[in-house]
């Protein structure tokens, strides 16, 4: 990896990879470096693009980096990435894509993830999409993600999305097990034509489950946004969905959160908003000597923070 | 010195405020009381610039800024309290302070700004301003964030408005330690007789001019005959 590289990457991970840390990364197709341990291992998979990441029983701690990198302009890679954790391991994993182009010929990215995650698990998700170029609508990033959530277990999912992406459909599907805990936080920002859509098909299948979805968005410029979010509640459970989006300029969004309750023991909740910037808020920052236009950036700022 | 000279605000053809002067010195603490929809709240956002006088000026030191913009008052020392505090998804306490002191922030000031509201700083730096913070520390926040800002002159809107009595308590303390530090001058619109007592003076509006100035017992036989209903019940209580 070259320092643009380098440099491109720290957008999606926040810091460098160092060579003994557990990684895997995936440029223009090829694996460029891989590192697995004892406890996790990494296996490139042979039928098709992607990995296999295996987490070994009673695993504690492990921290896993397996970003994506696209630089080759008009690339369209997909990968199929699994992740076998055992039972009773506690995780994080930090993935991503980040694409330059700068080009017109559509560079793009499609994440395949699947979890089976086992019994009395503790994992964290970090995902993080970013896209760079001079040229706009020529960055694509699909994600389709497939979670089984074993019994007792809970997965944490921070997803971000905020510059960059001109198109993505990320789609979301979970299946949780007996007293497990599935949480999952969402930050999109979109501006210029860019065009997102976010599905999340939750089911509540164990007794005593819980799920959290939590979307915050702010859609700028001519951008699109719509998020469709569905929980069922097949067993006693608790779900709740939220969605609030922040509207300018001549950009469109739709959010349709659904509840669906098989049991008479789920308890469902939902709420959604979308608004342009509240005028008091502008107002008490501009009281307090910030400029109208400064105020604003504050307020998108803490609203994705 | 801030001064106000001859401020007149209407809508349409109606009359909020009719050739208002009134001037007020840098450590002065001054109360202004009346009925509902008297003008004293759109008196206040006159002076920070939320509200555009029909005619008339405001000036700050000499200097005319009736023109100005909020931000640019806010920077020459005006500062204003919401009635009802404003909630933000997102910012902290810590943020609203940040902001409030211009970027020139560590901890130690948020601590010290927190303790003169009543508010433990452990506890309250990291909160979201959101609606899951009661009325009394809402309003506790924006006090301290007013504070933080180390204007020359304070605006309160009605700071009693949306708390219990007993966080009332606390505030007018709040009000009595502002004016025993001497680095502010302070108009506070309220109903409540606790702080008729420690200011100044008292102003009583009713429409949309000012019909009385001095102290408690001089606006006192004034209060009873202008039947402002919301004063006598609170004197009554």
């Amino acid at each position: 990896m070259n320092k643009e590289d380098n440099d491109i990457l720290f957008n999606i991970l926040n810091e460098e990879i160092d060579s003994n840390s557990i990684h895997n990364i995936r440029k223009n197709g090829e694996v460029i470096s891989k590192h697995s341990t004892d406890e996790v291992n990494i296996v490139t998979k042979k039928d098709k693009p992607g990995i296999e990441l295996n987490v070994k029983k009673g695993s504690k701690g492990e921290y896993v980096q397996i970003p994506v990198l696209l630089t080759t302009e008009g690339f369209n890679d997909t990968v199929y990435n699994d992740y076998n954790i055992q039972d009773d391991v506690l995780i994080t994993i930090v993935a991503g894509c980040a694409i330059h182009n700068d080009c017109e010929i559509t560079s793009m990215h499609s994440g395949i993830h699947t979890f089976n995650i086992g019994k009395n698990c503790k994992v964290k998700y970090i995902e993080k999409h970013y896209g760079c170029g001079q040229i706009d609508s020529n960055k694509v990033i699909n994600t389709d993600t497939f979670i089984n959530l074993g019994e007792n277990s809970t997965l944490e999912i921070e997803t971000i999305q905020i510059s960059g992406v001109d198109k993505s459909i990320r789609k979301t599907n979970a299946v949780l097990e007996n007293n497990s805990a599935l949480d999952i936080s969402e930050k999109l920002m979109t501006a210029s034509n860019d065009e997102v859509i976010s599905t999340y098909n939750i089911n509540l299948k164990g007794e005593n489950c819980k799920a959290n979805l939590i979307s915050r968005s702010i859609a700028k410029n001519n951008s699109f946004q719509d998020f469709i979010s569905e929980m069922v509640g097949n067993n006693k459970c608790f779900g709740h969905i939220e969605c609030d989006a922040i509207i300018m300029d001549n950009a469109k969004v739709s959010s349709t959160p659904k509840i669906i309750a098989n049991s008479v023991e789920s308890e469902l909740t939902h709420e959604a908003a979308i608004g342009k910037i509240n005028k008091d808020q502008l107002l008490k920052l501009q009281t307090l000597g910030l400029t109208k236009e400064e105020a604003e950036m504050e307020i998108i700022k803490g609203f994705m923070n | 010195m801030l001064e106000l000279k001859n401020i007149s605000y209407k809508i349409n053809d109606k009359v909020i405020l009719n050739d208002i002067n009134l001037t007020i010195n840098e450590r002065d603490f001054i109360v202004i009381t009346g009925p509902n929809g008297s003008g004293k709240s759109t008196l206040l956002k006159i002076i920070m610039g939320l509200v555009k006088p029909t005619s008339g000026k405001v000036i700050l030191d000499g200097c005319d800024i009736t023109d100005k913009l909020i931000y640019e008052r806010a920077n020459m020392g005006i500062t204003f309290t919401f009635q009802t505090p404003v909630n933000f998804k997102g910012l902290t306490v810590r943020d609203l302070l940040c902001i409030s002191r211009s970027y020139y922030y560590d901890d130690y000031v948020g601590r010290e700004l927190l303790k003169k509201v009543g508010l433990c700083a452990q506890e309250y730096l990291n909160r979201e301003v959101n609606n899951n913070l009661s009325g009394g520390e809402l309003k506790r926040i924006e006090i301290a964030t007013a504070l933080a800002k180390q204007g020359k002159y304070l605006l309160f809107d009605e700071p009693e408005a949306g708390i219990d009595l007993w966080s009332f308590e606390d505030l007018t303390k709040i009000f009595k330690d502002i004016k025993k530090d001497k680095k502010h001058g302070l108009v506070v619109i309220s109903h409540q007789e606790r702080l008729f007592d420690i200011a100044d003076k008292v102003i009583v509006f009713d429409g949309g001019v000012i019909k009385e100035i001095g102290n408690k017992n001089k606006i006192k036989k004034y209060l009873n005959e202008s039947k402002c209903k919301k004063c006598m019940r609170d004197e009554n209580e």
